[in-house]
């Protein structure tokens, strides 16, 4: 089978990879790229938990060939943690318990960060309508909303006070 | 009541005050990986020469298999190698059951001459990459001779039936009907007779991770090493070295973290056989991870699907004396674990209600469909919901409050013996009731309620009181036969702890690996109850089958009691050597001295001390600074086996004590039934819990809504839908619906706590959580927004189409 080469900026690194047209750019971050924390869970698009942002928003990755994507600048679970500091949907997540086996939480930290950077001052209803484009088994959202209002709050704040700072 | 002459319960337990960690929602230690994608899951895992499989699914329901040409598919490129099914019966005895009858009931990892529901597997290739795994798959010829397939249960009962298992002989692989208290006698006395006929169909746990397994042969040792998500390692895996033809000493079954499992990733053997046979002939580790259509037509583990006819023995009065229950459950095409889910059921058959006798006729059907395993609830939760559906159709029929009537019948001494002889160890059932009263606002509802109903809107109230028991005994599996194969009764949980030189604590654990529960944040929290320390200190490791001690894994919310009670063993085993190494350290007898906040020290002298650290290290490095007979280390294990277990009587008028640690919980969802759509929705929810003392609240608040939010599925929208040729129509979640956000509400959660009298800190399990109410409650629910229609559904799923098909019945009825 012919291949192409691909060239994705992931979480601001850029990588040039050769694949074949039908590799999907799920398995080109897992398998190429060896970025494990973006998982497959239904292969046709309706759970969300292979959820990554291209370009600021989000895509399932599972029904997405690498090649459609080419020279895009991409978001993962991996991109979201400072070093030791974890980004504050994480640390939001962790405190309310907003996760239980982790398995579709990458895909809804990706889906939330979306949202909040798309309305950061998104309501808890907007939250709970927004996340459902994403499947949890195990928590039943009730813990995942409150945890992305409570980061949507403190990003919020922290931007206000970087704001502050500089002016 | 049985008269059986009962051993002694075990010593009430004093439990501790002032606790410290136990009852804190401490963030969860598993946590962080899974929070930046480190989780290391099954399907992250590679190693070098790592090959893939796929197996190729059988497109018929029952059909025989004429013959198979794979040379096509073994000459495609990057193919290792494809073995059929019956290549794999050569090279791999059958896969381990609790079925009826080994030598009249074969289950193997691949069909072999007949396949007996859409989706078994009939090859397996093995490739360079999955993608060219599934081209091959294309490639194979398979020739079938259909056969007439069999799918609904109390069909496959039926003289002339097609035959799943032509060596059974029948469809029926297996029937009892016992009878508990004098049933008779309750019958006859009886004012009223409630009697229904229900229908519980089938769903599925269906985490989002399949199950998987990453499996290496080694030719040179004979071993086999697989790592894989599935749970119950040490007390059964070993079977699957039968099943391999290998040594159990020669197999290592590693745990990785499991995305999720609710039940169905018990016990799965499959993928890791599949994948042990491909690496044992193609000399290369093999990964066999399920896609999602070989996880919903072929995970063996599709829940419960009963038809119940049953009979309520009422007073007038709303006194209920006795339940007749007559159930068929379809297994579907193999029989896994027996008749386990009905034991589940008879462990809390009467709820929460001090009726005094029980007849239950089970009786099990082989159809041609996936077969039955476990999820969330084991069949318990179905009893739930069957028995709170006839509760509530007494109270109409008796014209009673369906609150009134369910306190009148409470349990409220305890311990107390239900009629199969199981015990509940302690309750406050008007406890929970009272708080989910306040807490649901009922009195609101029922006004809202009133007021809605003159506005032409059906608005339903679903109060319901069940049972969440916990911690099973064996005794379940086998007490169904006269004269069992085997009456086992160990079903121990271990671990070990081990304090370094410099006093930091690693408790290892044996059964599984973490599943979505929070097996390491529970054993960080009882550790450091135990030693004062902070439990996000502690360093928590899996360990594989090979060397691991005895444990049984999660299942029937048993784990959280079990490793506090081997956390608790070991501590102590710890303690009295530290205690020792302290008072010889201090020159102080040990019966002065004391555990004081993480060291000991002389009773009433704190300055004459020994920390944990200060112990460790000396015991550690300084062998000869103590008696001879001391040897160096702190670590030590504990094997803790159930607290509770009875024999059951030779008659099985008695089955004795099996699931002893009793939860209790009242739902009420509120619900507005909208009559033109058939949809419902929520209005509110409250729920309040009782699994004893919390470890940490936050945790078992995460069950219960999630728990509930799978039992909203059950209720209103999971189902795995088969055609009467067999076809499986919801074979993706487009079609198989799991709820999301929007169909699932807030919940208003409450805890009560009534401490266990047998358990450390007086725990229970409460891991099923939401799940074994929520269907039964929501059930209720919309047959209440229904009541004035003299409409009622009696099968779950409540589709639009079933709910506004029992609203054409009663209107039909009216009319007639």
């Amino acid at each position: 089978m012919p291949r192409h080469e691909v060239t994705l900026t992931v979480n601001g690194r850029t990588s040039t990879v050769s694949v074949e047209p039908r590799k999907l750019l799920v398995d080109v971050l897992r398998e190429d790229l060896g970025l494990t924390g973006t998982h497959v869970g239904c292969e046709h698009g309706v759970c969300g938990t292979c959820t990554v942002l291209r370009d600021g928003e989000s895509i399932r990755s599972c029904t997405t060939f690498a090649v459609q994507v080419d020279g895009a600048e991409i978001r993962t679970v991996e991109g979201l943690a400072k070093g030791a500091e974890l980004h504050p949907l994480q640390d939001e997540f962790w405190d309310k318990q907003g996760l239980q086996c982790g398995y579709c939480t990458p895909g809804m930290l990706m889906r939330a960060c979306e949202i909040i950077e798309g309305n950061p001052d998104v309501t808890h209803d907007q939250v709970r309508e927004g996340i459902a484009s994403n499947l949890c088994r195990c928590t039943g959202y009730q813990f995942i909303t409150e945890a992305v209002c409570a980061a949507a709050a403190r990003m919020k704040a922290d931007s206000a006070e970087t704001t502050g700072a500089q002016a | 009541m049985t008269t059986m002459d009962r051993p002694d319960a075990p010593p009430v337990r004093t439990h501790k005050e002032n606790r410290k960690w136990v009852g804190q929602s401490i963030r969860r230690v598993e946590d962080p990986k899974f929070l930046r994608g480190r989780g290391g899951y099954i399907g992250d895992m590679t190693v070098p020469g790592m090959l893939h499989a796929a197996v190729l699914r059988s497109p018929h329901a029952h059909a025989r298999i004429t013959g198979i040409d794979a040379a096509e598919a073994l000459a495609a490129p990057g193919v290792h190698a494809v073995i059929t099914g019956a290549q794999a019966a050569q090279l791999c005895d059958p896969l381990p059951d609790f079925g009826p009858d080994p030598a009249k009931h074969t289950w193997r990892c691949l069909a072999v001459d007949k396949v007996r529901y859409v989706g078994e597997g009939v090859a397996v290739v093995v490739a360079d990459s999955r993608y060219l795994a599934e081209d091959a798959l294309a490639l194979i010829d398979v020739e079938y001779e259909p056969l007439p397939a069999v799918v609904d249960p109390e069909r496959a009962l039926a003289d002339g039936a097609p035959l799943v298992h032509d060596d059974l002989g029948s469809n029926c692989a297996y029937e009892r009907t016992f009878d508990f208290g004098d049933v008779e006698r309750d019958f006859a006395e009886a004012d009223v007779i409630v009697t229904d006929r229900l229908r519980w169909h089938r769903s599925g746990g269906q985490p989002l991770e399949t199950v998987g397994a990453l499996a290496d042969f080694d030719h040179a040792t004979g071993e086999l090493t697989v790592h894989t998500n599935s749970l119950s390692f040490t007390s059964y895996l070993f079977m699957v070295a039968g099943t391999m033809k290998i040594p159990a000493n020669k197999l290592d079954i590693r745990p990785v973290p499991a995305g999720g499992s609710f039940g169905s990733k018990l016990f799965a053997t499959k993928p890791a056989v599949i994948a042990g046979m491909c690496s044992r002939e193609v000399g290369h580790p093999v990964q066999y991870l399920e896609d999602r259509v070989d996880n919903i037509s072929n995970c063996d583990h599709h829940g419960s699907d009963r038809v119940y006819d049953v009979r309520l023995a009422m007073m007038r009065d709303g006194t209920i004396r006795g339940i007749d229950i007559d159930t068929v459950e379809d297994y579907g095409a193999y029989i896994q674990f027996g008749v386990g889910h009905h034991g589940n059921a008879l462990a809390q058959v009467v709820g929460p209600y001090a009726m005094t006798s029980v007849r239950y006729r089970v009786r099990a059907a082989m159809t041609n469909k996936n077969q039955q395993g476990a999820y969330r609830g084991f069949g318990s939760e179905v009893n739930n919901w069957m028995l709170e559906q006839m509760v509530d159709k007494a109270a109409r029929e008796l014209d009673l409050d369906p609150v009134a009537i369910r306190r009148q019948n409470f349990i409220r001494e305890f311990p107390h013996f239900i009629p199969t002889g199981n015990v509940y160890d302690s309750g406050d059932y008007d406890g929970v009731l009272d708080k989910a009263l306040e807490l649901s606002d009922y009195k609101h509802w029922r006004a809202e309620q009133a007021k809605a109903r003159e506005e032409g809107r059906c608005i339903g109230i679903g109060l319901i009181t069940a049972q969440e028991r916990s911690v099973f005994s064996a005794t379940e599996f086998w007490f169904w036969f006269d004269e069992p194969g085997a009456p086992v009764t160990s079903m121990p949980e271990s671990v070990t702890l081990k304090v370094d030189a410099t006093g930091g604590i690693t408790a290892t654990l044996y059964s599984c690996a973490f599943w979505g529960n929070s097996p390491e944040t529970m054993v960080a929290q009882l550790v450091a109850e135990e030693f004062d320390c902070d439990p996000h200190d502690v360093a928590i490791v899996y360990q594989g089958s090979k060397n691991g001690l005895p444990a049984t894994g999660p299942g029937g919310s048993r784990t959280t009691v079990m490793l506090a009670g081997a956390v608790e063993g070991a501590t102590a085993k710890i303690k009295a050597k530290a205690l020792r190494a302290a008072a010889h350290l201090l020159e102080a007898d040990p019966d002065d001295m004391e555990w004081v906040d993480g060291g000991f020290q002389v009773k009433g002298v704190p300055e004459q001390r020994k920390s944990l650290a200060d112990i460790a290290v000396m015991l550690h490095l300084f062998k000869h600074s103590f008696p001879e007979d001391m040897e160096s280390g702190l670590e030590d294990s504990k094997v803790f086996d159930h607290p509770y277990t009875t024999m059951p009587s030779a008659d099985r008028k008695d089955l004795g004590v099996f699931y002893p640690f009793m939860g209790h919980a009242c739902h009420v969802p509120v619900v507005e039934v909208d009559l033109e759509t058939g949809s419902v929705s929520f209005l509110a929810y409250a729920a309040v819990h009782d699994c004893g003392t919390l470890v940490n609240p936050r945790s078992l608040a995460g069950h219960i809504v999630g728990g509930t939010a799978q039992g909203i599925g059950t209720a209103l929208y999971e189902e795995f839908v088969y055609d009467d040729d067999g076809q499986l129509l919801t074979s993706s979640y487009l079609d198989y619906l799991i709820p999301s956000a929007m169909e699932v509400p807030e919940l208003k959660i409450g805890h009560h706590e009534t401490p266990s009298p047998y358990t450390l800190h007086g725990i229970k399990g409460g891991g099923e959580g939401g799940r074994m109410m929520a269907p039964a409650a929501i059930n209720v629910a919309v047959n209440d927004a229904l009541a004035h229609l003299g409409a009622r559904v009696t099968e779950l799923p409540i589709t639009p189409d079933r709910l506004r098909a029992a609203i054409r019945a009663a209107k039909s009825r009216e009319s007639g």
